[in-house]
């Protein structure tokens, strides 16, 4: 059934109808499985790719390092829980290697930016230490090259 | 001197392809979505391209032996062991060509000559005709049926042979028709053959791309295996068609007799194309594991489309072709394909094209992406509709 996963990925616009031709199953199998992957979590949302730049919204991406104290019995699990809740953080995940979290930041501007970290990241208990780096230029997200629309430019021939 | 008549009359007789002014018709519009080009859409995995690119900065720019790279062939030897338990010596059993077009005439011209005939089922890919007319031998036409699912049958291959057959084409899986043969069909073709004196060019350049089950290659076969030539490539399976790279593999006697015409003629492949292909051999079958998924999704909506619009579609499992029939709309496939395409925007291939019994078929690839397929789809819905209606009245 990782079909369906497999096509909502690539596209979450495709009915159920579309999925059902596309996997020979009955709609009806596709309607269940679905409904079973959101009821689940395993179906945890339905998002459109948006490449905000060439939109007029100003908006900045920061990914920013951090180092943290694991807690007894807790590990990072709840310093990230406080660190994620924040509308602000728009992904954040446990690293191996040489810091602990990478938390993903967007804000109007740098400063906006800056701001978070200085006031609510980096004074976040157990937090030894912050750095950021901002976003200049998305080539490619999820998987799609940003700056270009694919062509189909195949010539015609006989074959 | 008149310079028409320097060209050799057998070649004059060869029809121009009848589709050219479909192509002509495209280049003049705006807007055509394109379910006509037998190629890949998707471009040549990176890692393959990057390999190419690799061997250009380290100056691997010169000839390769006339059979190709070794390292090539040992993989080519590994790759046919792996999917499809053939069993070929990459010392002498192997060369690399520019695609498997060139596989074809070279093995044809290898084998066959004057009065020789080759059997060919139809309908198929026009070069098989085409290439026994330039070895000046004679082409023996088996036309396929759809009650059939375009398969070649014992009894057809039955009678088309005669004391002057020499080669029997063994086109699976099919363009245009999609049609493919398991492992019991070609039992029984084998069990035809083994009686008989001839050779099988066996062309399956379309071998990974099957929906229903594992390809199975008549070399598979061991008692005819020495008998049989198989042709493959990387253009179809790896997107790699612009690279131009195939390979034949036969016994050693064969492949001696075909290196003479390829060397000659070619030399050797493009020794780029040849290094993009080890990778493509060591690397890349995940990319063909997800290229397969993403056509067997498309060819689902396509053949549910057609029905859908009420043309009879014959379940193709092989390559990336349906092969509908039009003849509930009155029109000829040609008729079919030239108004489809002035009204709805829509390039498909009459079915005629491919062999005389393709008469009443249309060819719709789709190696498109989803989008135009669907929109592909709704527009030869309307064209149906439209046309189906004024008949009635």
């Amino acid at each position: 059934m990782d079909e369906i996963l497999e096509i909502l990925e690539g596209n979450s616009r495709y009915s159920e109808d579309e999925i059902a031709v596309m996997t020979g199953k009955s709609v009806e199998e596709v309607h269940k499985a679905i409904k079973e992957y959101e009821e689940q979590n395993v179906i945890v949302g339905y998002t459109t790719l948006i490449n905000w730049e060439k939109t007029s919204r100003e908006s900045v991406l920061a990914l920013i390092e951090v180092k943290v104290t694991p807690q007894r019995g807790e590990g990072f699990d709840k310093v990230a829980e406080r660190i994620y809740k924040f509308k602000e953080v728009k992904a954040c995940y446990l690293m191996s290697g040489g810091f602990d979290l990478t938390v993903i930041v967007e804000g109007k501007t740098m400063k906006d930016v800056a701001l978070f970290v200085a006031e609510k990241l980096a004074v976040q208990e157990h937090v030894l230490s912050t750095s950021t780096h901002f976003v200049l230029k998305k080539y490619k997200d999820k998987g799609v090259i940003f700056n270009k629309k694919p062509e189909d430019d195949r010539e015609v021939l006989f074959i | 001197m008149n310079i028409e008549d320097m060209v050799l009359p057998s070649i004059k007789n060869i029809p121009s392809s009848g589709i050219r002014k479909y192509f002509d018709i495209v280049n003049e519009m705006d807007g055509v979505i394109s379910l006509g080009v037998g190629e890949p859409d998707f471009v040549t995995p990176w890692n393959i391209r990057e390999a190419g690119i690799y061997s250009l900065e380290k100056g691997h720019t010169h000839y390769t032996s006339n059979s190709g790279l070794k390292e090539l062939r040992a993989e080519i030897s590994r790759y046919l062991n792996r999917r499809y338990g053939l069993d070929y010596d990459p010392e002498n059993q192997i060369i690399i060509t520019v695609g498997g077009s060139e596989a074809i005439d070279i093995a044809l011209r290898a084998l066959v000559g004057p009065k020789d005939e080759v059997i060919i089922p139809e309908p198929s890919f026009v070069a098989y005709k085409g290439c026994t007319l330039f070895a000046g031998a004679v082409p023996k036409v088996v036309n396929l049926r759809a009650e059939d699912d375009f398969k070649l049958t014992p009894q057809l291959l039955k009678q088309a042979i005669t004391p002057k057959t020499k080669v029997l084409i063994m086109p699976y899986p099919n363009n245009p028709t999609g049609a493919v043969m398991t492992h019991e069909d070609i039992a029984a073709i084998v069990d035809v053959l083994k009686d008989e004196d001839m050779i099988v060019v066996s062309d399956e350049i379309y071998s990974e791309l099957t929906y229903c089950g594992n390809h199975v290659s008549i070399a598979s076969f061991p008692e005819i295996k020495d008998r049989t030539i198989l042709i493959s490539g990387f253009s179809k399976s790896y997107a790699m068609t612009g690279w131009r790279l195939g390979y034949v593999c036969a016994h050693p006697v064969l492949i001696d007799a075909m290196k003479k015409i390829h060397q000659y003629a070619i030399m050797c492949s493009p020794t780029t194309s040849q290094y993009a292909a080890i990778e493509a051999l060591k690397n890349s079958s995940d990319d063909v594991l997800y290229m397969v998924s993403e056509y067997n999704r498309r060819r689902r909506v396509m053949l549910h489309g057609f029905r859908k619009i009420g043309l009879d579609c014959f379940e193709a499992q092989g390559a990336f072709y349906v092969f509908p029939c039009i003849k509930s709309t009155g029109m000829s496939s040609e008729e079919f394909c030239e108004k489809l395409l002035r009204e709805e925007k829509v390039l498909v291939i009459p079915g005629n094209a491919f062999g005389a019994c393709g008469e009443g078929y249309i060819r719709a690839c789709y190696a498109s992406s989803m989008e135009n397929i669907m929109k592909a789809i709704r527009r030869i819905g309307n064209f149906v509709s439209k046309h189906c209606s004024k008949q009635a009245d």
